[in-house]
Formats: C-alpha cells, sequence, structure tokens
C-alpha cells in the first residue's frame, strides 16, 4: 500500500496497526521528494539524517506505547523556511540568511517534535514571506504541482506544493495576508490560518509581527485540526501567544452545520473574481444550504480599503523586523571598513526586490510627516474593518466566500507589485482582524484547483474547521490529487 | 503627488538600503503607483474610532524577574561573519 499522497490520519492508524513502520513512511517522502521535486522546487534544504534518527525514535515510542503516541508521531513533515529549527540552515528565502544556523528550535516546531514528528526539510517559500506566488525565492521559484508553468500561490508555496506534489502528508506554513490559504486554494490542499494569538511566534523570523500566524497544510481538514491541536496553545516565549485555553476542534468536527447561519460577504464577490472561482464558490454555497445552514448576505463596507490598510501596516512592521538583519551577528555581510558602508552594501545586495520595496514603502509610511496620513490612518481603518467584521458575527456564525479571486496563475504573469498585492484581496482583511480562515478545495476551474474560505470569529477556531470539514465531507473534492501524485501511485 | 528621487534616496537612507541609480528610479516609479491605490483609505470615515495597534487583546503582559538559562556566548557568536574573543567584529562606526 502506497502512502503518497495520503493522509495524517491515515498514516497514524497504518503506524499502529502495524501496516507500516515511520521508516518506510520516510522511505516514501524521500523517494516522492527525489521522483518530482527537481521540477516542482519545493524543498530547499533536506534533512534526511535527522529524518532518519527522527523516525527510529518515532518506531521505539510507538512500540513502547502506542496509546500515548501522538497521531503525528512517525508521520514525515516539513517546515516552511522562515521556521526555527535548532542547527538546521534557515534562509528565509533571502541570500541575506545564506548560512544561518538557528542557535534555538521554535515553539510549534518544538511541538512537533515532541509529539515524534519526522522532519523531511525545510520548504521554499517567497523571501520573508512577502509574495503571493513564491517568485520571490533568492534561490529558485516553486512550481504548481498541478501545472508546472503555473505559480503554486505565495508565500508558503513550498509548503503548499510539498502536500500537493504527494511528498508529505502536512507541512506547517505561515500567514500574514494570505500565505497559507491562498497557495493551499491555487495548490488544491487545505490550509488553515489560526486565530492571532493562538500559535506562538516564538523562533518564527518575523514579517509583520501584529499579523503572522502559524498553521498547517494538509489534504483533509480533520489533518489540519490534528496539527493545530499539537501547536495551539499559550507559550510565555510570545506576549502575544493568548492564555486562554485551546478548545478541542475533533469535538467540534463531529458537530455537523445543521442550523448554523453562514455569512455570504457580498463584498466578496465583486468583479475581480474569476467566473470560474465563481462558479465553483456559488456551487459550494448550495451545498451548505443542503446540509442545513442558512446562508445571509452579508456587508462588510470597508473591505475596498483593506489593501491598502494592509500594504501600509505589513511594511511597517517589516521595515521596523528587517531592521535585525545588518550583517553583525549572523547571515551575509559585505565587509567594509567603515560601518555605514557595510550596512548599505549588505543590505543593498542581500534582499531582493521585493523586500527592499516593503522596506522602503514601510519607512517611508513611518517617516516624519507621512506618519499620520499613512500609518495612523491605516490603524484606524484596521479598527473599523475588525468591527464589519465583529458586527457581521452578530447575525451569522460564520463568513463563507472564495479564497484567492483567480486560479493558480503563469510564473512572470505578475511583475507589477500592485497586480500581486491584489491575489491577497479576500484573505488579508482576515489578518488585520487577527480572525482564524480555512481554505479548502472546492472545485475545478479551466482543470485547475478553487479554493473555498470559511471565516470564524476569533477563538472560534474549532467552527471554522467544522464548517469545513462538513462541507468537504459531503463533497469529497478532499480526494482528488495532482497529476504528480496519480504518478506515483501508477 | 509623486516621490521625488530625493525623497527615494532619503528614505532608503532611512533604511540602510544602499541602492543603484537604476532601483532608485525603479522603485520609486513603482512605490507611486503603490501610494496612489493607497488614496483609498480616505474612503474610510475613522473619525469616531482609535488606532489598532494589534488585536491580541492583551494588554502588558508581566511574569516573573526570574533568570533562566539562555543563549550561551559561543551559540550566539556562531553566526557571527567576524568575530574577536567574545565579541562580534565590525568596522569603524567614526571615520
Amino acid at each position: 500500500m502506497s502512502f503518497t499522497g495520503g493522509t495524517v490520519a491515515a498514516s497514524a492508524a497504518a503506524l499502529r496497526d502495524g501496516g507500516v513502520s515511520p521508516q518506510e513512511l520516510l522511505t516514501e517522502a524521500r523517494a516522492q521528494v527525489e521522483r518530482v521535486d527537481a521540477e516542482v522546487g519545493a524543498v530547499l534544504t533536506p534533512t534526511w539524517e535527522l529524518a532518519e534518527r527522527q523516525a527510529a525514535d518515532a518506531q521505539r515510542r510507538l512500540r513502547e506505547d502506542p496509546g500515548a503516541a501522538s497521531p503525528l508521531c512517525g508521520v514525515p513533515v516539513a517546515l516552511k523556511d522562515v521556521l526555527c529549527l535548532e542547527g538546521v540552515a534557515c534562509t528565509a528565502g533571502s541570500r541575506i540568511l545564506e548560512g544561518f544556523h538557528p542557535p534555538y528550535t521554535g515553539t510549534a516546531v518544538q511541538r512537533l517534535l515532541d509529539a515524534g514528528a519526522v522532519v523531511i526539510g525545510k520548504t521554499n517559500c517567497d523571501e520573508f514571506a512577502m509574495g503571493s506566488s513564491t517568485e520571490n525565492s533568492a534561490y529558485r521559484p516553486v512550481r504548481n504541482p498541478w501545472d508546472r508553468s503555473r505559480v503554486p500561490g505565495g508565500s508558503s508555496g513550498g509548503s503548499a506544493a510539498a502536500v500537493a506534489a504527494g511528498m508529505v502528508p502536512y507541512s506547517l506554513g505561515t500567514d500574514t495576508g494570505g500565505s497559507i490559504r491562498q497557495p493551499a486554494a491555487l495548490c488544491g490542499v487545505v490550509g488553515f490560518k489560526p486565530t492571532y494569538g493562538r500559535v506562538s511566534r516564538y523562533g518564527l523570523i518575523a514579517f509583520a509581527s501584529s499579523l503572522d500566524q502559524i498553521g498547517p497544510f494538509a489534504h483533509t481538514v480533520e489533518d489540519c485540526a490534528l496539527v493545530y491541536s499539537a501547536i495551539a496553545g499559550h507559550d510565555p516565549r510570545d506576549s502575544t501567544s493568548s492564555p486562554t485555553a485551546v478548545e478541542d476542534p475533533m469535538e467540534a468536527l463531529r458537530a455537523g452545520i445543521a442550523g448554523m447561519r453562514l455569512g455570504v460577504p457580498h463584498e466578496y464577490f465583486g468583479e475581480g473574481l474569476e467566473p470560474g472561482v465563481r462558479l465553483a464558490v456559488e456551487e459550494a454555497l448550495r451545498v451548505l444550504e443542503g446540509m442545513g445552514a442558512t446562508l445571509d448576505e452579508v456587508s462588510l463596507p470597508s473591505t475596498g480599503a483593506a489593501l491598502s490598510t494592509y500594504y501600509i501596516i505589513a511594511p511597517a512592521e517589516c521595515s521596523s523586523n528587517l531592521a535585525r538583519y545588518d550583517g553583525i551577528r549572523f547571515g551575509m555581510r559585505k565587509e567594509h571598513d567603515a560601518l555605514l558602508q557595510m550596512y548599505l552594501d549588505t543590505r543593498g545586495s542581500g534582499f531582493g526586490a521585493e523586500v527592499k520595496r516593503r522596506i522602503m514603502l514601510g519607512t517611508y509610511a513611518l517617516s516624519s510627516g507621512y506618519y499620520d496620513a499613512y500609518y495612523r490612518k491605516a490603524q484606524k481603518v484596521r479598527t473599523v474593518i475588525a468591527e464589519e467584521f465583529a458586527a457581521a458575527f452578530e447575525r451569522v456564525d460564520a463568513l463563507v466566500c472564495a479564497t484567492s479571486p483567480t486560479v493558480a496563475f503563469p510564473l512572470a504573469a505578475r511583475e507589477d507589485p500592485l497586480s500581486m498585492y491584489l491575489c491577497d484581496v479576500l484573505t488579508l482583511p482576515v489578518n488585520l482582524a487577527g480572525l482564524p480562515g480555512v481554505s479548502l478545495p472546492c472545485g475545478m476551474a479551466d482543470g485547475l484547483p478553487v479554493g473555498l474560505q470559511v471565516i470564524a470569529p476569533r477563538f472560534q477556531d474549532a467552527r471554522a474547521l467544522r464548517v469545513a470539514h462538513a462541507y468537504e465531507q459531503a463533497t469529497g473534492w478532499h480526494r482528488t490529487r495532482s497529476p504528480l501524485v496519480a504518478a506515483a501511485a501508477a | 503627488m509623486p516621490l521625488t528621487p530625493e525623497d527615494i534616496a532619503h528614505v532608503a537612507m532611512l533604511a540602510r538600503l544602499g541602492l543603484s541609480d537604476e532601483e532608485r528610479s525603479r522603485y520609486g516609479a513603482q512605490l507611486d503607483a503603490v501610494l496612489e491605490h493607497m488614496t483609498r483609505l480616505n474612503d474610510v470615515d475613522t473619525s469616531p474610532v482609535g488606532e489598532t495597534a494589534q488585536v491580541g487583546e492583551l494588554v502588558n503582559v508581566w511574569r516573573e524577574d526570574i533568570s533562566q538559562p539562555s543563549l550561551s556566548v559561543e551559540r550566539a557568536l556562531a553566526n557571527a561573519p567576524a568575530r574577536e574573543g567574545d565579541f562580534f567584529r565590525v568596522g569603524a562606526i567614526q571615520e
């Protein structure tokens, strides 16, 4: 039996009934990486030796006490290359971090290690998670497993493609404005961005600290819930991590959606939506209605200003966060006798174009004379956007809409920065308000996957997963696999 | 109001980014286009609301002042591009 393209749940069951060993799962994962990754480009740094040791350790844990072992024990995983794992090269997709080996492991990754995870490598991404196509990686672009002439989305394109291509059953990504949900939609997998504050950001290379959140990619909502359960929860090392108790999402998955009120935000169905995406999402709405949910049109009037708000706040925070890459303590240095010239040369040559643009934009928005017009104004619009979501959630339990206005687009199709920023127009308001959001497959348009987005109130992560799971189980889109998985099985 | 070449040079220096002439003119034009889009912020009436810096709802997170193990000097210096003894080595700060 092949586990390539399989789920975490299926691997966990087989690991317990003796159907497979962690070493065998690892061997299959490695075979698939070696077979397809030359043309996908998802894995930047493989960690096979580490994975072998972890697999042996997982085998021992499963043999000694299979009941106590986590469902993730012995299951392969890939980590976006912005997540620190002690001693393993971490680049954030940037030349400026070439050769950097983190001296510590981040909390979310540590929780996976504690659960017995087998880490097969670090995945490619847009430089410092800035982008929507993974073309901003300083190393190489990632290609979509459904069509290698197209992008996988971004910024967590490598993590999405690694799951879609059957290299691993799950992976971790990060989402600042849609960087988990949008690539999940474009690659035909499930991606989950938890509520801001649910998953510790300790050991995550910061892009925009008030928006960044770590979350999983997998083939099913249930798998995402399993991973979320493992990584969520308070961490004293991240002062923004919430001390409130994490609801058990597995319980909620079984509840169904009969009687639930689902909101359809009409601003999210504007003219930018591709006809094929609109068709698939509207069909999904009918399915949800058929399952006993009530659909209500709601309005989020300031949606049109969300993009501007995001592209002030995120670059402002990034310009501050990325000040640390100064060539002094770690990463690349362009040696020069004078310190100032060393800074200018190191940062000028170490950062790629998009990162430099955002640092410039953020620095400008925060600079004297422009702060009130841009940064302060954007922070106020952020308040309005969050209040509009809160008002909608007084009427409905969750919101449903498209994840991305388009399906996967060809490489080099969006060279103009603003056209690339528009990729995230349906996902970034969720980050501004700190809400949980899931993207899951809901059909195909022109042979490419379409994603349905479910948005819930803050800390109602389990409810977002519950709606997504009910839809998924009723339709079966989660069983479709990219051609690269089908070819492995043949 | 379009950004002048002086604006771009000023912002690049604030951010300590050494840019070529070609980069300065390209980023200048691109930032102009993005800032033009930002005028949509003014479509939203924000007179009744305050600013949101973070949505975490937590205020003043305290902990006991207890010393805990942290990175050793060796591990902290392990990634240094240049070191001298227990220090990071850098070029001259003053000419």
